[in-house]
C-alpha cells in the first residue's frame, strides 16, 4: 500500500470541498472493498477523505410511501430494517446472501454500490486489464473466466459487478442521490452502472467529485411474490455464478407486474425489458417461465470457461419465477432450493 | 503535479479504548486496526490469517459490532471501544462461549478460535440465529480449516441457551 494522506469530512460540503481537484483522492466510508484494493495496489490514492461520519445514516419514509436510505447505513441494518423486512423482502434476502456479517456490519449501502469487479486479472497488478490499466489489454478473455459475464460484454472487458445487493435493487427501480459541487442529481439504478464498453475503467456514471447520498426505493416492494435465488461455488460466503431478483405482482394466477434481474453474469445488474414484457398478462405457470428465461438468454454469449452460465441462469430464472408465483422466497439460511 | 498528489506516509494520534483501557497512539495512515492491536499494543490474540476480510481470524468487536480488523484503518476508528479475545474473561472467569469451546472441543489448531469466538459474541448480541442453520450461515464469514465447524456451532448453541 502506497502512502496517503488522511482527512475526515463533517459534512457533505467538507467531503466535496476535501476532495475537489484532487485526482488521485478517494472517499471511504466502509472501506471493505477499498483497503483491499489499496493492500493489492490496485487502488493508489495519495489521499482518503473519510466520510464514515457523515450523518447520512438514516432509513426514513418518503412521502409518496417509498424509502429513503441513507449512503451510510450499514448493509446488516438494512438488511434486518422493519421496514426493508416488510415491504422489501428481495433487498433484505439479496443483501444477506452476500458476503459474511462481519463485513457487512462495515459495508456502507452507497459502497456497496460502487464495489468493483473481482475479476481475479483485475486484482493481479502482474497481469494486463484494461479496468485498472486502460489499454494494457484484457486478460480474461483468453485466460480463466469462469466467473465472468455472459451479457454486455465487450473486447475490452469482460469483468462483472459482484453485488447482490444491487440486483435487487434493479428489481425494485431504486434512485441514487448523489450530491456533487454543481449541486444534486437524482439517477435511475439502470443508469448507475456502465457496461464496459471501451472505458472499463468507469464502472459507474457517478461523477469523481460526486458523493452518493442516500437510496431511494419506490413504494412498490413486491413484499408478497418476490425471490432472490443466488448460486454460487460454496453455500455461503461466495460471489454469485448466477442470481436471480424476481418480483411479481399477481391477480389470482395472472401475472400483472413482472421484474428480472441478474446478478453475476454482467457489467451490471442484468435485465431485459422484452423478457419482463413475455411475463406480463400470462398465467403464472412454467410456460411463461421458460419463455421468459428463453427470451433473456437469447442475447447470452459464454466464454471458454464459463458459457454453462447460460444453461444455469436459464433453469435460476424458471426456479426463482416460480419461488415468486408460489409466494416461497428462497431462503438464505436453510440452503436447499426452494 | 502538486503536492498533495504525491504517496505521502502520514503519522496520526488515535484513541482506542481497548478492552476497557484507552490508549493515545501515533499510526502510520495506512496501518490497519489488526496491526495495531498485534503490533501497538501486543494483543496478539487476534490472528492475522489472510489479511484480505477472506477468512474471519482477525474478528474483533468494534462498539460491540463484529467487524473484520484487518480491512479497518486504525485513524478510521479513533475515539471507538474496541473488545477482542483478551478481552472476554472478566474477574478471572472464562467468557461462556469460552468455555462452551472448551466443552465442546470446538478447534483443532486453535489458529481461528478468537475470531470464531469474538464473532460468536457479536452473533448472540445480534439476536437474529436461532437454530443451526442460522448460526451456519450468520458464522460463514469464520472459516475453520480444521474444519471444526459441527462443534463450533454445538458450542455457540450451548453459550445461547446461557445468554
Amino acid at each position: 500500500m502506497i502512502g496517503f494522506e488522511y482527512a475526515r469530512a463533517g459534512n457533505v460540503a467538507d467531503a466535496l470541498r476535501l476532495i475537489a481537484g484532487s485526482q488521485s483522492a478517494k472517499f471511504i466510508a466502509g472501506g471493505t472493498n477499498l483497503v483491499d484494493l489499496m493492500k493489492m495496489d490496485v487502488e493508489r490514492p495519495t489521499k482518503l477523505i473519510d466520510i464514515s461520519r457523515l450523518p447520512l445514516t438514516q432509513v426514513e419514509e418518503t412521502a409518496n410511501g417509498g424509502l429513503r436510505i441513507g449512503a451510510l447505513v450499514p448493509n446488516s441494518d438494512l438488511a434486518y430494517h422493519p421496514l426493508v423486512q416488510q415491504r422489501y423482502p428481495v433487498l433484505s434476502s439479496a443483501i444477506l446472501a452476500g458476503a459474511s456479517q462481519q463485513l457487512r456490519n462495515m459495508a456502507s449501502t452507497g459502497g456497496n454500490l460502487l464495489q468493483r469487479t473481482r475479476c481475479a486479472y483485475f486484482y493481479d497488478t502482474a497481469t494486463p486489464c484494461n479496468k485498472r490499466e486502460p489499454g494494457s489489454g484484457c486478460s480474461a478473455i483468453g485466460g480463466i473466466n469462469r466467473m465472468h459475464a455472459i451479457f454486455g460484454a465487450s473486447d475490452s472487458c469482460i469483468a462483472v459487478h459482484p453485488s447482490d445487493m444491487c440486483v435487487a435493487l434493479a428489481v425494485l427501480e431504486a434512485t441514487v442521490h448523489v450530491t456533487g459541487v454543481s449541486g444534486e442529481r437524482a439517477i435511475a439504478f439502470a443508469d448507475f452502472h456502465r457496461l464496459p464498453g471501451d472505458t472499463p475503467q468507469r464502472d459507474t456514471n457517478l461523477g469523481t467529485d460526486e458523493i452518493i447520498t442516500a437510496v431511494e426505493l419506490p413504494p412498490r416492494g413486491f413484499a408478497a411474490n418476490h425471490t432472490y435465488l443466488k448460486i454460487r461455488d460454496r453455500l455461503s460466503y461466495a460471489f454469485a455464478l448466477v442470481s436471480v431478483a424476481v418480483g411479481l405482482e399477481l391477480e389470482r394466477d395472472t401475472i400483472k407486474e413482472a421484474r428480472l434481474a441478474l446478478g453475476g453474469v454482467a457489467h451490471r445488474p442484468w435485465r431485459n425489458a422484452l423478457a419482463e414484457a413475455e411475463l406480463r398478462g400470462q398465467p403464472a405457470r412454467p410456460a411463461a417461465f421458460t419463455q421468459a428465461a428463453d427470451v433473456m438468454l437469447r442475447d447470452a454469449k459464454g466464454f471458454e470457461h464459463n458459457s454453462f452460465k447460460i444453461d444455469l441462469a436459464r433453469r435460476c430464472i424458471v426456479r426463482a419465477l416460480s419461488q415468486a408465483a408460489r409466494g416461497v422466497a428462497q431462503s438464505q439460511s436453510i440452503k436447499k432450493i426452494a | 503535479m502538486s503536492t498533495s498528489e504525491h504517496s505521502t506516509a502520514q503519522r496520526l494520534a488515535v484513541r482506542l479504548t481497548v478492552n476497557g483501557t484507552l490508549h493515545e497512539l501515533t499510526v502510520d495512515s495506512r496501518a490497519s486496526l489488526l496491526d495495531v492491536l498485534r503490533e501497538h499494543l501486543d494483543l496478539t490474540g487476534t490472528k492475522k490469517g489472510c489479511d484480505h476480510g477472506q477468512c474471519g481470524a482477525c474478528t474483533v468487536l468494534i462498539d460491540g459490532r463484529r467487524v473484520n480488523s484487518c480491512l479497518t484503518l486504525a485513524v478510521m476508528r479513533d475515539g471507538a471501544q474496541i473488545t477482542t479475545i483478551e478481552g472476554l474473561a472478566q474477574n478471572g472467569e472464562l467468557h461462556p462461549l469460552q468455555q462452551a469451546f472448551i466443552d465442546h472441543d470446538a478447534f483443532q489448531c486453535g489458529y481461528c478460535t478468537s475470531g470464531q469466538i469474538c464473532s460468536a459474541v457479536g452473533l448472540i448480541a445480534e439476536g437474529k440465529a436461532r437454530t443451526a442453520d442460522e448460526i451456519r450461515e450468520l458464522m460463514s464469514g469464520n472459516i475453520c480449516r480444521c474444519g471444526a465447524y459441527p462443534n463450533i456451532v454445538a458450542a455457540i448453541q450451548q453459550a445461547m441457551r446461557q445468554s
